[in-house]
């Protein structure tokens, strides 16, 4: 039956990241912008809400919240309506946990998640894209070769956040046999591994407060358990969650910038009234707050779908490129609503837009 | 707790009236577009039937208006007029039954006005009600309409001219069917909004003559009447509400408080409208093997491929943003922003929508040997009437501002 209301729990989460985001990452992320670093201190208080650890089960250390995407995307949204780079480097951890659990073997569920359920931010990042213009997930350059008892990866990675202190980091390999046609595998590699070299910082537009490095895999050995299961559907269940959760913090950095908008146009004067009262501006923000509504109904539908188990690619595919188009839209509408001083760097709308600008070209950056 | 999927009960609705709209609008549809004018009676008559009979359809939604309580009534009326648009909007809009009189006699009549009026749908013959609000000089600033109502001992006189009334010939016309309209007067124009009310005409009374049926660039199994009012006289208790002139403009307000209601069933149909040009460009485009791939990358896809996924997103879209505010307003939360916000983004989707199919599809498209051309015509009214697109962003933008009528113009 039909029902657009979160459930109470799910409703306390979002009110507690919500207050996290506004009083606590927000004020911090012109900063971080500019000094291209984040708060030791502001990773550590946003560890201890638990948005890592209450995912992890009972047996494994974690609260062994029940989890799911919608919550996954609730948070996400919050997070970002904060600051999107320190959203990411904040939910940076699930995209391990969120894979192990989802698809690892126990063996591997035993050795990883119990890490991420100590008192500590626990650095950890997934390096899924890759440095060319065609890059596609599913059909990843770096390639996976059977030799004898292991694996060899051999290829390039970028874009990998938090790729300066992850202690692991899950993969998207093509695992070539010379049998089947090449596919996508997702495995889990440590950091120290022989051949992995991790690469220099990279100089982005946005994001800048979030650290990505590139990832160079020379023949670089991983055993056979390091392998999430699942197959080719287990794969897709990972992207349909990738895009679920991007989709979520466009909505969050969209709501971010309609709010700023709408703020500046009701305190800004011109010709005797407040801009806001001249309908070339109102009716930009009337179809921010329309198309922010959109956004999430679209990304609920898709992160509701893998909750049920179904598949989503189909939903998750549309929510994101939905959501990377109207965020896009929408921190770009808010600069235009701040007019010059939308440009400066007093005002955040401008960081909103160089951060959205990111939505169209991220790849597995956030898990729900 | 989040939920996307429809009831087992609003599922067979929605089942049941897609065969009705796919074997007996379909076939139809194209014929009733050629021969405007000329009244569906098989069709109305077999859709008043059925409503009857098996309780489906929105002869059925004219007896839960009567049951005020009865759970999910929006949301059910929203996936009845989707599926009967896909059918085929000029003939669903057709169609007998409360239509926007009845509503405006539910949102605003006493109980005793409800039960008389309201329980001629439940007759063994079609009946409509139509709302008449627009006039000559008077469109979306519904406000400043001229047409006036002036009390006479114990009746009213109204004066005026009415246009773009959809079901004015079925529900004004006595030989059409023993039906009503509701029309917009001022009981006081210098009170403005204030002096605003509705009254009730029945078909047939003196007065009131059916001038005209438009010619319309689609829609046009609908009839779109002229009524004009001449000194025509009705009981005093033909007013909906009250009749005291107050120093606020609350009661117009509540006048307006109809279209929030009636707003997600109008972008219901819209969607409707629109979801019949994408499955047929899907079917179209399956026949010449170009396949719709989900979750490839983006460099990798057609333009087709992506112009179809962006119609598709935007259309869903607008379906959660209808199913939301119907939803809303079934839990009885007001839902006036979010009425508005379904209404102009189904309007401006099915119209790009409807366009962008004729436009992939090349002569094909452009042909009236298919619909779609028919239903790029039909789509564009659901960016104009009960609120034009930019009306309805207007309302959006006074209530995320907080801004009054006067504060933001």
């Amino acid at each position: 039956m039909v029902n657009f209301e979160l459930d109470e729990e799910q409703q306390l989460i979002r009110d507690t990241v919500a207050s996290f985001a506004r009083d606590e990452i927000r004020p911090r992320a012109r900063e971080a912008d500019e000094k291209g670093q984040i708060p030791a201190d502001l990773i550590e208080k946003g560890w201890s809400l638990g948005l890592v650890q209450s995912i992890v089960p009972e047996q494994f250390g974690g609260a062994g919240s029940s989890r799911s995407a919608i919550t996954g995307a609730v948070i996400a949204e919050e997070l970002a309506y904060g600051d999107l780079a320190i959203a990411m480097h904040l939910l940076a951890p699930r995209l391990v946990a969120v894979p192990v659990l989802e698809l690892g073997t126990d063996a591997l569920r035993r050795s990883v998640l119990p890490r991420f359920c100590g008192e500590r931010f626990e650095p950890a990042s997934a390096a899924v894209m890759e440095p060319r213009m065609d890059f596609d997930a599913m059909a990843p350059a770096l390639t996976l070769r059977r030799d004898g008892n292991s694996y060899a990866l051999s290829g390039e990675k970028c874009f990998v956040p938090v790729g300066n202190e992850a202690r692991q980091f899950l993969v998207l390999a093509s695992l070539v046999n010379g049998i089947e046609a090449p596919h996508p595998r997702a495995l889990l590699i440590d950091r120290e591994t022989p051949g992995l070299v991790i690469g220099e910082r990279e100089r982005n537009m946005g994001l800048k407060a979030l650290v990505t490095t590139r990832l160079a895999f020379d023949d670089c050995r991983v055993s056979e358990d390091k392998l999430l299961q699942g197959g080719h559907a287990g794969i897709m269940r990972l992207a349909s969650l990738w895009r679920v959760a991007q989709s979520a913090m466009a909505v969050g950095v969209a709501h971010a910038a309609f709010d700023y908008a709408r703020e500046y146009a009701k305190e800004r004067r011109a010709f005797g009234q407040a801009i806001a009262q001249k309908q070339a501006i109102a009716f930009m923000l009337a179809d921010m707050a329309m198309e922010v509504d959109a956004m999430r109904l679209l990304t609920w539908e898709a992160a509701w779908k893998l909750d049920r188990n179904e598949d989503a690619t189909r939903e998750a595919h549309l929510a994101k490129r939905y959501t990377a188009d109207m965020a896009l839209k929408i921190t770009d509408n808010a600069v235009q609503v701040l007019g010059g001083h939308g440009y400066i760097r007093d005002h955040l709308v401008e960081l909103f837009l160089r951060n959205a600008r990111s939505f169209a070209m991220l790849e597995g950056l956030a898990i729900a | 707790m989040i939920d996307y999927e429809l009831s087992s009960d609003l599922a067979a609705t929605r089942e049941q009236l897609h065969m009705v709209a796919k074997h007996a609008m379909r076939p139809i549809a194209r014929d009733y577009d050629e021969r405007e004018h000329e009244t569906p009676w098989d069709f109305i008559n077999m859709m008043w039937q059925l409503s009857k009979n098996s309780g489906v359809g929105p002869g059925r939604e004219s007896r839960d208006r009567t049951e005020p309580r009865m759970e999910e009534r929006n949301l059910r009326t929203c996936i009845a007029v989707e599926e009967l648009s896909w059918g085929d909007a000029g003939l669903y809009l057709a169609m007998a039954g409360p239509g926007l009189g009845g509503a405006a006699v539910m949102a605003a009549g006493t109980p005793e006005q409800k039960e008389r009026f309201l329980s001629r749908f439940k007759g063994d013959k079609p009946v409509w009600s139509a709302m008449a609000i627009t006039e000559p000089a008077a469109g979306s600033d519904s406000a400043a309409i001229q047409t006036t109502a002036v009390r006479d001992g114990d009746h009213w006189v109204l004066n005026g001219t009415k246009i773009f009334c959809t079901s004015g010939l079925m529900a004004g016309d006595p030989s059409k069917s023993n039906g009503f309209v509701v029309v917009w007067a001022t009981v006081d124009r210098s009170a403005g909004r204030a002096g605003i009310k509705s009254f009730i005409v029945d078909a047939g009374t003196p007065g009131m003559t059916v001038a005209k049926c438009e010619d319309k660039m689609g829609i046009r199994a609908s009839d779109t009447a002229m009524l004009v009012f001449e000194d025509c006289r009705i009981p005093l208790d033909h007013i909906l509400g009250s009749p005291d002139v107050p120093k606020t403009s609350e009661g117009f307000k509540g006048v307006m408080a109809t279209f929030d209601a009636t707003r997600p069933i109008v972008a219901a149909s819209a969607i409707g409208v629109g979801r019949a040009a994408l499955d047929f460009l899907r079917e179209e485009l399956t026949r010449q093997n170009i396949p719709i791939r989900y979750g490839m990358a983006v460099h990798n896809l057609s333009v087709i491929e992506r112009d179809f996924m962006d119609m598709e997103a935007n259309l869903q879209a607008a379906r959660l943003l209808t199913w939301r505010a119907a939803w809303m307003m079934d839990r009885g939360q007001k839902n006036n922003l979010e009425a508005s916000m379904a209404k102009a983004k189904a309007g401006l989707v099915v119209t790009q929508v409807t366009q962008k199919a004729v436009e992939i599809l090349g002569p094909l498209g452009y042909s009236r040997d298919t619909l779609l051309e028919k239903w790029m015509r039909d789509a564009k009214i659901n960016d104009i009437f009960e609120g034009t697109q930019q009306i309805n962003m207007l309302i959006i933008a006074r209530r995320i501002l907080g801004y009054s009528s006067k504060e933001l113009s």
